[in-house]
């Protein structure tokens, strides 16, 4: 669980485990996502350089850093979204439940049930608010009634803070919403399927600041039942909804802490520089 | 020192003319090409609307003795030259189907000669002088004149240009496009979504890419000889049958459909991908509910634009037998056939006068049918048009 226990690593910071300033000292600690030595290739040139990190169940954790700094790369190790490249080359351990990821026998769609994503821009599907949340879970055979169905739409979307505004309208195209709805629908089709992990890839970029501070709102709601990982370049938000933040830099992890250490005493000067604003 | 705006203006002068010029040469190229346009469709409609009227004449039919042997019998002697031996032959027949019909009288409309019929259009004839003055004589007492010529689309081809028609290449028409359709589509999309959706980008799959496109660019009547050196001669499919014709028009159509997805395909945003690989989509489902689905509209489209290429397409259906004489409806997939522009083609050759308006007709009707493939294409496009 020690993260110095890794090698290669002399600048990795203890992450708080348990300790007692930790910002939600009540919260579980239970290991959610281990890596190990994950390294990740575009072709010739390297993404990813020996990370090592241990996500917690049931907190939010946040990927800051640079552009191009790898964290969206790392986010999308972790439900193997990036098979979809083909040049992309990846070593290490990736390990929840007992499992490496990474293995050839895991299948990754059986990984992609387990851990759900929600993109940068907004996508849902051009069908209607309906399908949108049933879809998934039909697929799964988590459904087999048509009441059955329709009580776990409503489910997932009173959990993504959806319902009071679209029960009205559930068969419109889910296109017809605005931008933060449109979100927060995506966010409802992530959880209507019941994963373990949510990664977010810069959720609020594209959207306006109420519809960002709704969204941090749901993130601070669903932590409670989702292990939520999110990459984003505002700082404040990290700040805000964070519970550990690590510190990317050209594919490295440089600082992993819970957030308060992370902006009020950082460990490092990278670090330090990155989120006072004088970098990056 | 800066220019003034009247310095600038005379040096602008030069290129505005340029400009103009331009804009005039290019005027007048769309104009020309819309003149010619214009010539094309008023030469085929005054050529072959006339084909959609035909002469026909009253006459007394007597069912006598001699008519039973020689439907010529059963008319009076001048008019019997002017009424379509199609008819006469008739008669003999019809006695012999109906014998009650013996030693009656009939007074019927029945279809004219050919060169009647061309004599009222006013083209060139063969008639004699003293047969003109027995039509002018029979038209001013309003017993010959020209009705609309069902005629032309409820028979087969004749050699007899007034009882000639375009059922029985309409039918094939119909019969090589379900079977051109029924190939060509489902191997076309299954081609077009393995190579977009599921095959790794390397070398072979680039060549296949390469060899399809080069396949659109292929003069059709290569494909009339694979067809039949494969389907005729090695699977012994049979010769003249709109199952070949059909087979050999799907290869053509092939890499048309299969371009048309891919394009259809790729306008699918990767993101509607990601959003399905996200909620844990196998590939074939990502495939089969999301992207397949949206582009749709796009592979409808360029289906039919393919099919509608097929269905004018003449040279390699001589090569496997479909320009024929066929002047019944073939019943089957595997009896002999003709379509549309084949029949065209056949009409073309014919050496009498008034096959030449058959041809002309022919074209409309074929042309008729393209524009409304093609209309539907249009509208399914705007129809279903998508902004992401």
């Amino acid at each position: 669980m020690n993260i110095q226990a890794a090698p290669r690593h002399t600048s990795q910071p203890t992450p708080a485990v348990g300790q007692p300033h930790t910002r939600n000292a009540d919260a579980c600690h239970e290991l959610s996502i281990r890596v190990r030595d994950l390294n990740l290739w575009y072709g010739e040139s390297q993404a990813l350089k020996g990370l090592n990190i241990d996500l917690f169940q049931k907190n939010v954790t946040a990927l800051i850093g640079p552009s191009g700094c790898g964290k969206s790369t790392f986010l999308r190790c972790l439900n193997r979204m990036n098979d979809l490249i083909p040049s992309v080359r990846i070593e290490g351990l990736v390990e929840m439940d007992g499992h490496d990821v990474n293995q050839v026998k895991m299948d990754e769609v059986a990984l992609r049930r387990r851990v759900g994503m929600v993109f940068q821009k907004p996508n849902p599907f051009p069908k209607s608010i309906y399908e949108n949340i049933a879809y998934a879970p039909r697929m799964h055979d988590l459904v087999s009634r048509k009441p059955e169905q329709d009580e776990l739409v409503e489910k997932a979307l009173r959990d993504a803070g959806l319902w009071e505004e679209v029960k009205d309208k559930l068969h419109q195209p889910g296109t017809s919403l605005s931008g933060g709805q449109q979100q927060r629908l995506c966010i409802a089709r992530a959880i209507a399927v019941q994963p373990d992990v949510i990664l977010m890839d810069e959720p609020t970029s594209a959207l306006d600041p109420i519809s960002t501070a709704t969204i941090e709102d749901l993130m601070d709601r669903l932590k409670e039942q989702f292990t939520i990982i999110t990459v984003t370049h505002n700082m404040q938000q990290a700040a805000r909804v964070a519970d550990y933040t690590a510190f990317f830099h050209l594919g490295e992890i440089v600082e992993y802490n819970d957030t308060k250490t992370m902006f009020s005493n950082p460990a490092t000067k990278k670090a330090e520089d990155y989120i006072t604003g004088r970098y990056g | 020192m800066s220019q003034t705006f009247d310095e600038i203006s005379a040096q602008l002068k030069k290129r505005h003319r340029r400009s103009a010029r331009l804009k005039w040469i290019s005027m007048g190229a769309l104009g020309l090409a819309g003149l010619f346009l214009l010539w094309f469709f008023s030469d085929m409609l005054g050529k072959g609307l006339p084909a959609f009227q035909q002469a026909q004449i009253q006459v007394e039919i007597d069912y006598n003795e001699d008519a039973q042997r020689m439907g010529r019998a059963a008319l009076d002697r001048d008019v019997s030259r002017l009424v379509s031996r199609t008819f006469e032959r008739m008669i003999p027949v019809q006695m012999r189907e109906n014998p009650e019909l013996l030693g009656t009288t009939e007074t019927r409309w029945v279809l004219a000669d050919g060169e009647v019929d061309q004599y009222l259009k006013g083209h060139r004839h063969k008639l004699n002088e003293a047969q003109q003055a027995l039509v002018d004589e029979l038209a001013a007492e309003g017993r010959v004149a020209l009705k609309f010529n069902t005629t032309f689309f409820t028979t087969g081809d004749s050699k007899m240009p007034e009882a000639s028609g375009i059922l029985s290449a309409a039918v094939g028409t119909v019969m090589t496009m379900l079977v051109t359709l029924a190939i060509a589509f489902p191997i076309g999309v299954m081609t077009a979504v393995y190579l977009e959706e599921f095959a790794p980008d390397n070398r072979f799959t680039q060549l296949i890419e390469i060899n399809i496109n080069n396949l659109a660019a292929i003069p059709s009547i290569l494909f009339g000889l694979l067809g039949l050196a494969i389907f005729i001669n090695f699977f012994g499919v049979p010769r003249s049958s709109p199952l070949v014709g059909g087979m050999t028009l799907a290869l053509m159509t092939l890499p048309v459909i299969i371009i048309a997805t891919r394009t259809a395909l790729r306008s699918v945003p990767d993101s509607i991908r990601h959003a399905a690989f996200g909620v844990g989509c196998s590939r074939w489902q990502v495939v089969r509910d999301h992207v397949l689905p949206l582009a749709m509209p796009g592979i409808m489209t360029g289906s039919i634009i393919g099919l509608a290429q097929a269905m004018g397409e003449t040279a390699p259906l001589i090569i496997v037998g479909m320009v024929a004489f066929i002047p019944d409806v073939s019943a089957s997939f595997t009896e002999a056939a003709t379509v549309l522009p084949a029949q065209v083609f056949t009409w073309a050759g014919e050496p009498e006068k008034a096959f030449v308006e058959k041809t002309a007709g022919g074209i409309l009707v074929l042309l008729a049918i393209l524009i409304f493939l093609n209309a539907t294409a249009v509208i399914l496009r705007k129809k279903f048009e998508r902004r992401w």
